[in-house]
């Protein structure tokens, strides 16, 4: 894996999301709370775009009538057939066990401690100012 | 860019002939207006349409997805999923490289419209409109003769009136229809449309004015969705057992959306049990199963997706390999992607059936 300067950090507040090139990898980039998170953009059941899903929470039931609604806007739904998976982990609510969406490692690193790769500079400029998030793929 | 992603897989392969035999471009009532008389027009603004159901707007039930439509869908431009010709074009014909689409008009059509004058005036505006929407500005693009099913007559009028047309290529009915198929109220459509040489299209949904379900309304849009499958069971067991076919030998149905791993086992029970009763029809000739082999027709969206990939190949076998006919259901959120929705076990010979081949023999597409 390599690192890939896709964004710098004001790019992507909390709550927000970008979709991004990295080793010619269409990725979506999600900042939850801070934290940062990015997936293959290419949902593994049929290929649908996670970018144009929507942020969703984890609906959960102990029986019928009653639910629990939590982590608002952790859960992507795909843009297709609705799949949903968990942004921190990639893994399917559905189906878990066989259906996981490939996850990248992000990180945000100071400007000055940046190392750039050719294909990085030339495929996305990158701005001076302000920290760059770099995504490994 | 995920687009760009995947038109590199689609490049990489041998180039598939793809004819889709669904898809759904949408249309306003004010795209309709031109081929409304000012009679009609008046009346939808005064009076509104009549669904046979009570929800104003016909949506039972939230459909997981806004307007039903993958939520990428939506055109850029502004406007509704599949009311730009640009952007269907751009995601969805060029893509695919599709050669011939069907176009299913679903809302406005007036179909299952509880004033029969109102749903035939704007029957015929629909077909108007895919002609001069959408043919005339892509040919690729292939209507469907709505009709005012609920009214054999006027639908009978409908059909011959574009009998002999190439630019449709089915007529097309909803599969809840008021009375069940083989009815006789239904048996105009059938004669016209064997004599104009037309298969007939059901599509899934409409409001009969009946519950979805024999034993009353679903709570879950799902339990609606698969509600299809008995629905269609019902509706081909009502045209064999009237004796449809064996009144109208070259009639062809086409059964859209509504899949197709149900048919096998419906052929199976039928024959079972016509073998004990069949002096109560002893109009039909032959075994159940051997109608539902002569005259049905499947789209292939969408595709039942079975643990165990042999267990669909298994079904696929009893239907017949010369039955499948690839829809995409485009733009809707339970969308058929071609380049990853059929087995991929299938060999290059089916594949290309399924893909182009089973309905450029059945639509006679040159």
């Amino acid at each position: 894996m390599a690192g890939y300067v896709v964004a710098t950090i004001d790019e992507i507040p909390p709550g927000a999301r970008k979709l991004v090139e990295a080793g010619g990898r269409a990725i979506v980039v999600y900042n939850l709370a801070g934290e940062l998170y990015a997936l293959n953009n290419r949902c593994p059941h049929r290929g649908g775009s996670l970018f144009d899903g929507i942020q969703t929470c984890l609906v959960e039931s102990k029986e019928p009538g009653r639910y629990r609604a939590s982590r608002r806007g952790e859960m992507v739904k795909c843009s297709w057939h609705g799949w949903e998976f968990d942004i921190r982990t990639g893994k399917s609510w559905c189906d878990p066990g066989k259906l996981r969406v490939r996850q990248y490692p992000v990180s945000v690193l100071p400007g000055n401690e940046l190392q750039e790769g050719p294909y990085v500079a030339q495929t996305f400029p990158v701005r001076l100012e302000g920290n760059y998030v770099v995504v490994e793929a | 860019m995920n687009v760009e992603a995947r038109q590199l897989v689609r490049e990489g392969r041998a180039r598939t002939k793809i004819i889709d035999v669904d898809i759904h471009p949408k249309a306003s009532v004010e795209d309709l207006r031109p081929y409304l008389s000012a009679r009609w027009w008046d009346h939808l603004q005064t009076y509104g349409s009549r669904s046979r159901q009570g929800f104003a707007k016909g949506f039972p039930y939230p459909k997981s997805q806004p307007l039903a439509s993958r939520r990428d869908s939506w055109p850029p431009g502004g406007g509704l999923p599949a009311s730009d010709l640009a952007f269907m074009r751009q995601q969805h014909l060029d893509f695919y490289g599709i050669e011939y689409a069907i176009m299913n008009p679903l809302s406005p059509t007036g179909q299952g419209d509880q004033n029969d004058e109102l749903s035939a005036a704007m029957a015929f505006a629909a077909n108007e409109f895919e002609l001069d929407g959408w043919n005339a500005r892509d040919p690729r693009l292939i209507a469907s003769v709505v009709i005012p099913y609920e009214d054999g007559e006027a639908s009978r009028t409908e059909i011959r009136r574009r009998s002999g047309d190439r630019r449709f290529a089915h007529v097309l009915m909803r599969s809840r229809t008021c009375e069940l198929m083989g009815k006789k109220r239904y048996w105009p459509i059938y004669e016209a449309a064997v004599e104009a040489g037309f298969p007939i299209g059901v599509h899934v949904f409409g409001t009969s004015g009946r519950p979805a379900s024999n034993s009353g309304w679903p709570s879950f849009y799902i339990e609606d969705m698969t509600e299809h499958a008995a629905c269609c069971q019902a509706q081909v067991t009502s045209l064999i057992m009237e004796g449809v076919f064996e009144r109208y030998p070259d009639l062809k149905v086409v059964l859209i959306e509504a899949g197709f791993a149900w048919l096998a086992p419906l052929g199976w029970r039928l024959d079972k049990i016509w073998k004990r009763l069949r002096d109560e029809v002893p109009h039909l000739k032959r075994a159940p199963s051997e109608y539902i082999r002569q005259h049905i027709w499947v789209s292939t969206q969408p595709m039942e997706e079975t643990d165990e990939p042999g267990h669909l190949i298994d079904v696929m076998n009893w239907i017949g390999w010369d039955r499948f006919m690839f829809a995409s259901d485009y733009p809707h959120w339970d969308f058929d992607d071609p380049l990853v929705s059929l087995p991929p076990s299938l060999d290059e010979a089916r594949r290309n059936k399924i893909f182009a081949g089973n309905a450029r023999a059945l639509y006679r597409f040159t």
